[in-house]
C-alpha cells in the first residue's frame, strides 16, 4: 500500500507492506539508522520516534500507522545549517552517552516530554524517561543534561511569549 | 530482526462491519488495535492471523464522554489519552493516575484500554481497579450490543468471555461522588506489575466510619480477584477497620488464588498484599505513607 507523510520536516510517501515495522521502513529504506534496534519488544526505548510529537517504540510499531503523520528521527532534530538542537546540546555538555547506542531514543523522549511541559520537575522527567534504558551512563548526566534543555527551552518559550 | 509474516490491514467503518469482517475470516483474523501485545505475540509466531481489522479507524470509538455519574471510555483510547483526559482526572482521578503509570510512555502512547482488558494478560492494572470501581463493558456485534460486568469479561490469563464476532467498544466506570474515597497502588520491577491492589470506601462522615467498600488484588494470580469477605472487615469505625487490616489481607490473599511465578512466589505475594493493603489504605483515607 502506498503512504503519506511527513518526515522530518519534508513530505514524503512510500510503497510498504503491511508487515513492515516503522524502524525496519526507516532504517532499511530510509537510512535513518539513527533508529537502533535492540530489545525489541517495547522495553528498552532505543528505538524511539516521535510520531506527531508522542514517542513510539519503532521495532513494534507498523509503518502502516504513520499515514498522514509527522514522523520526527534523531537525524531530524539539528536545524538545517546543523546548529544543534538544545537537547543535543545538552548531551555532549553533560557526558550523557557513552557508547550512545540508547542516545537518539533518549534525546527524542526528552524532547516529546520538553515540548508538551517545558517547565518539568525531576521527578516528572525521571517518571516520563523511566522506559528508556542506559547500559552505560548511570541517568545522571542524562537528568542534567535534560534539565538544562529545559531551562534554555524555557528562556526561549519566554521570549517567544514576550515578542507574540 | 525477526519480520512479521505476511498480513493484510483491514479497515472497517463501522463496529458492524469490523465483526461482519471477523465472522467472514474466522480464525485467520484478529482485532488490531495499538497492536502492542498483538504485534510481539506475533513476531513470536505465538499467534498468527491473515487480517488484522483496525479498529481505529471505526469513528467513535476513541472518544470519552460523561453521562449521568459515569464516564465511558471507547475501547481505542489510548492509556495516554485517558491520563491527560481532564474529564477522567476531573470525575474519577485514581484512574487517571493508574493509567498514567502503566507500562511506559510509548506503550501508553500506542496501547488502548481495550486491548488491554481483552488481552487479558494477567499483570494488568486497569482490569483491577475498574472491578473496584464496579465498571461495565460494552460488548457489540452485527448480531447486537449487550453490557456486562468487567468481571464478566475476563475469564483467565490470557482469554476473555468474548463470543466470536464479538468486540469490546466501550468501558463505562461509575465514578466516585465526595464521599466515597479511593486508591489504587501497584509493586513493579519489571515491565509488567509484580502486585496491584485497589480499594473503594464508602464514606457519609469524612472518614471516620466506612459504611461499605470493595477491594481486589491483582497480577498476583491469573487474573483479578475482588475479595468479598475481606470487605466486611473493611467496614465499621476507621480505628477497627485499621486494626484488622492484617486479617483482611490474609483473607484477601486466601481469596486470591496466589501463583508461584517468575515475579515470585505465592508466600512472598501474600507478605506483599499485607504491605501493599495498609499503604493503599492509608493513601485512600489521606494520610502519609512511612513504611
Ligand atoms: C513493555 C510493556 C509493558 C507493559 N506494562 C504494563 C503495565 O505496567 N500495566 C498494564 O496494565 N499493562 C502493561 N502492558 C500492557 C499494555 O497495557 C497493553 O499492551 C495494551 O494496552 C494493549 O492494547 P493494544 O491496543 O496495543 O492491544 P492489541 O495488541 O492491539 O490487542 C491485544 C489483543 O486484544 C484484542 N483486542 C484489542 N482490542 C479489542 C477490542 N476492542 N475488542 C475485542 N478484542 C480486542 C486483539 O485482537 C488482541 O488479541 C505492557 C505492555 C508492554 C509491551
Ligand atoms: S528496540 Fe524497541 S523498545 Fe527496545
Ligand atoms: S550510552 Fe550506552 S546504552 Fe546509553
Amino acid at each position: 500500500m502506498k503512504i503519506g507523510f511527513e518526515l522530518n520536516g519534508k513530505a514524503a510517501s512510500l510503497e510498504i507492506e503491511p508487515r513492515e515495522t516503522l524502524a525496519e521502513v526507516l532504517r532499511a529504506r530510509c537510512r535513518l539508522t539513527g533508529v537502533k534496534l535492540s530489545c525489541e519488544a517495547q522495553v528498552c526505548g532505543s528505538c524511539t520516534v516521535l510520531v506527531d510529537g508522542l514517542p513510539v517504540s519503532a521495532c513494534t510499531y507498523l509503518a502502516y500507522e504513520i499515514r498522514d503523520k509527522r514522523v520526527t528521527t534523531i537525524e531530524g532534530l539539528a536545524d538545517p545549517p546543523g546548529r544543534l538542537h538544545p537537547l543535543q546540546q545538552a548531551f555532549l555538555d553533560h557526558f550523557a552517552f557513552q557508547c550512545g547506542f540508547c542516545t537518539p531514543g533518549m534525546i527524542l523522549a526528552a524532547k516529546s516530554l520538553l515540548d508538551e511541559n517545558v517547565h518539568v520537575s525531576d521527578e516528572e522527567i525521571i517518571a516520563y524517561m523511566s522506559g528508556n534504558l542506559c547500559r552505560c551512563t548511570g541517568y545522571l548526566g542524562i537528568l542534567k543534561a535534560i534539565r538544562q534543555a529545559s531551562a534554555e527551552m524555557k528562556a526561549t518559550w519566554k521570549e517567544n511569549r514576550s515578542t507574540s | 530482526m525477526t519480520t512479521l509474516s505476511r498480513f493484510e490491514i483491514d479497515q472497517p467503518g463501522s463496529v458492524a462491519e469490523a465483526s461482519q469482517m471477523l465472522g467472514h475470516y474466522g480464525d485467520q483474523a484478529a482485532i488490531y488495535a495499538g497492536g502492542t501485545e498483538l504485534l510481539l505475540a506475533m513476531r513470536h509466531r505465538a499467534l498468527s492471523y491473515k487480517h488484522l481489522i483496525d479498529l481505529k479507524v471505526i469513528p467513535g470509538l476513541n472518544a470519552i464522554k460523561a453521562r449521568d455519574g459515569v464516564i465511558e471510555i471507547g475501547a481505542a483510547c489510548t492509556h495516554r489519552t485517558i491520563e491527560s483526559s481532564s474529564l477522567v482526572r476531573e470525575m474519577q482521578p485514581v484512574f487517571a493516575e493508574l493509567e498514567s503509570q502503566v507500562a511506559n510512555i510509548r506503550v501508553r502512547a500506542t496501547g488502548t484500554l481495550g486491548g488491554n482488558l481483552c488481552f487479558a494478560e494477567p499483570h494488568s492494572d486497569p482490569a483491577t481497579m475498574l472491578l473496584v470501581l464496579g465498571a461495565t463493558v460494552w460488548i457489540e456485534s452485527a448480531r447486537g450490543t449487550r453490557e456486562i460486568p468487567i468481571e464478566k469479561l475476563i475469564a483467565g490469563a490470557y482469554a476473555n468471555h468474548l463470543a466470536p464476532g464479538e468486540i469490546l467498544t466501550r468501558i463505562v466506570v461509575p465514578c466516585g461522588k465526595s464521599n466515597h474515597r479511593a486508591a489504587y497502588m501497584k509493586f513493579q520491577i519489571h515491565e509488567r506489575p509484580t502486585l496491584g491492589l485497589g480499594l473503594w470506601l464508602e464514606t457519609l462522615d469524612g472518614g471516620r466510619t466506612f459504611t461499605a467498600a470493595r477491594v481486589a488484588v491483582g497480577c498476583v494470580s491469573p487474573f483479578p480477584h475482588r475479595a468479598p469477605v475481606a470487605e466486611a472487615l473493611l467496614t465499621g469505625s476507621r480505628a477497627e477497620v485499621e486494626k484488622h487490616l492484617p486479617e483482611t489481607a490474609a483473607l484477601i490473599a486466601d481469596g486470591a488464588d496466589l501463583v508461584d511465578d517468575h515475579e515470585g512466589s505465592a508466600e512472598y505475594k501474600r507478605h506483599l498484599v499485607d504491605v501493599f493493603l495498609r499503604r493503599t489504605f492509608l493513601k485512600a483515607v489521606g494520610l502519609r505513607i512511612s513504611s
